[in-house]
């Protein structure tokens, strides 16, 4: 720690003003990632002279030559012994722009759980390439899964550009074979970065070295990117978490509310509404939001109480939508699922369905493909899917599930699958079929 | 406060209606939180120790399930070193909101021989048997904490529903993914969730959080005069606990506590921040964090947290 390390406080955003951008990180062992968030966390100043000082101390302890910013996210101690991430990590950092979160996801083993954990929230994803390596099946793979969960903006960091001579046809090369792999998965837009997370070069400041380049730094377009996916412009889905009844002598006596998270979409005073699955119609006759009574209207992602203008049984697990734009209602769920335990899926076992606020029995009626994401073949018919393995299936729920399809609805459309003997979370679900480039199921 | 006041709603015209900011954000993913733990667990409590963060938590739950009671009490593991100030806080606000309090005193475990004295006296890692005894009496299978993600380096990898097994522990290695805003509180007999509502909230946000509710909090957060001593590149406040030692001179200051804890390992940082807005300017321009300015007991080594929570803390 230098002594005129600078202070956050010019880059900080004003009190709860800033819009919130959440990104995740992905690449292969080596490729610098670790280094590329600590370069990032340094370079904007989110770094204080304590963290600093720790990253320095323990550089030094391990004789290391310079202060290794990698350190700054490996968090646990198997991590620190075996020199590698284990784990998803959250980071939080803000600029005078924006606020960020970003998900650290290694991407060794587990990569694919630990990815789609990271891509499932992400506006964002960076996916880091190695310039000496360029291309790698891992990057296809990461590609492959951001793609899946429509992760709505991507950018290609190629780094160690300064190993790579900051060379321009080295960077073009990488850009293009990434570019055109991203477009036969069907990904809208990428934005090829060359950056030397090592010395900084185009990762928050521009770099000196590659005249050749004079598009954004990676933080500029953190910054900059236009979030489009905007979860209040679609279809209003309310899943009810809880009710709320006081049952208190007085004012709220009669009170009977619905208490949840508008996962999407604006409701209002008035509405015209139906619960699902049951179909009761009513209208919404007032709208409490966390204590401030009758709101003229709620909109994702607030946590709200509704309150109908009809004495219906609604509880927990229901979901409130608008009459005019209901979700299709389903037992015979087509799905992807990502495989995340350790313990293998089968056709004919028997799985909690975890969807919004409800939770019901499946029962896994047929295994239909596996997903080779490196390749982008699919394996007709597999016996099972195991941990980091990508299919597709079909699901036969006890109840009727609202579920909008994943590629219209990323909240409404996800669903997890959960082992009723010890709780574990098995697979993680998208609704409707697996569509990925030249694994376009049914074609 | 003046220029805090008129941020704080979403926007009524229809240009700005879907313009939430970062605290509305974070306010509505933390209620989010707490009814489905709620829902999904038995019987849960709240950690409530009286400082800041347990303060906003405890502020969010009772938004979350208004105008009904809390579905749950709190519990404050008391370490007998507690600042005066904020158990005399606590103890307001348990009687003035008329919530149930069970405390958990860590002095009659070491009566007892169930745990041992540290010999310097600090008493936050002995906090874990009586947390766990707690929670075994109440058979208890939530337990809502006010950790947050940016405060230390194995926090930033805990889930927000974080599984212990029958002895309290956290196994970093075998963690749950969790996926959109599904959270999974499924669990075997024996086993228990830590629920950390505040998971992506920094020290910055609980803050302007407090001034945009204006939010009461125990004195000792803002600037006052207090007599302290200098240990271990720390302002301690001298007690039964064991301070100051002979060679400690004691300075009289102007001071503030970043963090409330235990008295023997928390220390206080030079300020003149006697508003919330002074302390929001302060905090914004320090350059150490939160932790590293106020916490002994993380400086013990690299992994001082990832091993208190290994064996069932906080």
């Amino acid at each position: 720690m230098t002594p005129d390390h600078p202070t956050s406080h010019h880059l900080e955003a004003p009190a709860g003003r800033a819009s919130l951008l959440r990104l995740a990180t992905a690449g292969s062992v080596d490729d610098g990632k670790s280094t590329l968030v600590g370069r990032l966390l340094h370079d904007c100043r989110a770094l204080l002279a304590d963290q600093l000082a720790a990253v320095e101390r323990i550089s030094r302890e391990r004789g290391l030559p310079a202060t290794d910013l990698a350190l700054l996210t490996d968090g646990l101690r198997a991590e620190r012994e075996q020199g590698i991430t284990i784990d998803v990590a959250y980071r939080y950092f803000a600029t005078a722009r924006r606020r960020f979160i970003l998900a650290d996801t290694p991407g060794h083993v587990q990569y694919t759980r630990n990815m789609v954990t990271g891509a499932s929230t992400a506006d964002l994803a960076v996916i880091l390439v190695d310039a000496h390596h360029g291309v790698t099946e891992q990057t296809r793979r990461h590609a492959a899964v951001a793609a899946l969960l429509r992760v709505p903006h991507l950018v290609l960091a190629v780094n160690k550009m300064d190993l790579a001579g900051h060379d321009e046809s080295v960077f073009a090369a990488i850009a293009d074979e990434f570019t055109g792999y991203a477009s036969r998965l069907g990904l809208p837009e990428v934005v090829p970065i060359p950056v030397s997370a090592l010395h900084g070069d185009n990762v928050v400041t521009p770099s000196a070295s590659m005249d050749w380049y004079s598009g954004p730094t990676l933080l500029e377009h953190l910054e900059a990117v236009e979030v489009a996916e905007d979860q209040s412009a679609r279809a209003a889905r309310f899943p009810v978490q809880y009710v709320l009844r006081p049952q208190t002598t007085g004012e709220f006596r009669d009170y009977r509310g619905y208490a949840g998270r508008l996962v999407s979409g604006v409701l209002r005073r008035g509405e015209p509404v139906v619960v699902l699955p049951g179909g009761q119609r009513s209208t919404v006759a007032a709208i409490d939001r966390l204590g401030e009574r009758d709101v003229d209207f709620a909109v994702a992602p607030q946590s709200v109480t509704l309150r109908l203008a009809d004495d219906l049984d609604v509880s927990r697990g229901d979901v409130i939508v608008p009459q005019a734009s209901p979700p299709r209602l389903t037992r015979e769920v087509t799905a992807t699922v990502c495989h995340l335990a350790d313990r293998p899926l089968h056709a004919g076992d028997r799985v909690l369905l975890r969807h919004g606020s409800s939770t019901v029995w499946a029962v896994v009626r047929s295994l239909d493909s596996r997903l080779d994401i490196g390749t982008l073949t699919a394996d007709p018919a597999p016996t099972s899917l195991s941990a980091n393995e990508i299919g597709q299936l079909t699901l036969r729920t006890a109840a009727p599930l609202p579920l909008d399809d994943y590629r219209t609805d990323r909240l409404t459309g996800s669903f997890l699958l959960v082992d009723e003997a010890d709780g574990a979370t098995l697979a993680a679900g998208l609704a409707g079929a697996l569509e990925l480039g030249a694994a376009r199921h049914g074609d | 406060m003046s220029a805090r006041e008129e941020i704080v709603r979403p926007a009524e015209s229809p240009s700005g209606l879907r313009r939430l900011s970062q605290l509305d954000v974070l306010e509505s993913e933390s209620v989010h939180i707490f009814r489905e733990s709620a829902a999904q667990f038995e019987r849960s409590a709240l950690l409530f120790s009286g400082g800041k963060d347990s303060i906003v938590m405890l502020h969010l739950a009772l938004k979350a399930f208004w105008p009904a009671p809390l579905p749950f009490g709190l519990l404050h593991i008391d370490t007998g070193h507690n600042f005066p100030e904020v158990l005399a806080y606590r103890d307001r606000t348990v009687s003035g909101l008329g919530l149930r309090l069970t405390v958990a005193l860590v002095q009659e475990f070491i009566d007892a021989g169930r745990v041992q004295e540290r010999p310097d006296g600090t008493r936050n890692a002995l906090q874990t048997v009586p947390l766990l005894d707690a929670i075994g009496k109440g058979r208890l299978d939530a337990l809502f904490g006010g950790g947050r993600r940016d405060e230390e380096k194995a926090r930033a990898k805990e889930r927000v529903f974080s599984l212990r097994d029958e002895f309290g522990a956290w196994d970093p290695r075998r963690q749950r993914p969790e996926l959109w805003s599904l959270y999974n509180g499924r669990h075997r007999r024996g086993e228990h969730v830590r629920v950390f509502p505040l998971s992506n909230w920094t020290e910055l946000d609980v803050w302007e959080y407090i001034a945009r509710e204006r939010i009461a909090l125990p004195g000792i957060y803002f600037a006052h005069e207090r007599d302290v001593f200098r240990r271990d590149g720390m302002w301690l406040t001298g007690g039964d606990w064991g301070g100051p030692k002979d060679g400690e001179p004691v300075e009289r200051r102007q001071v503030r506590y970043r963090t409330v804890g235990d008295m023997s390992c928390t220390g206080a940082v030079n300020s003149q921040a006697v508003t919330v807005d002074e302390v929001i300017r302060e905090i914004t321009a320090s350059t150490v964090t939160e932790r590293g300015a106020t916490r002994a007991d993380d400086q013990v080594s690299e992994a001082a947290m990832e091993d208190r929570k290994r064996e069932g803390y906080f």
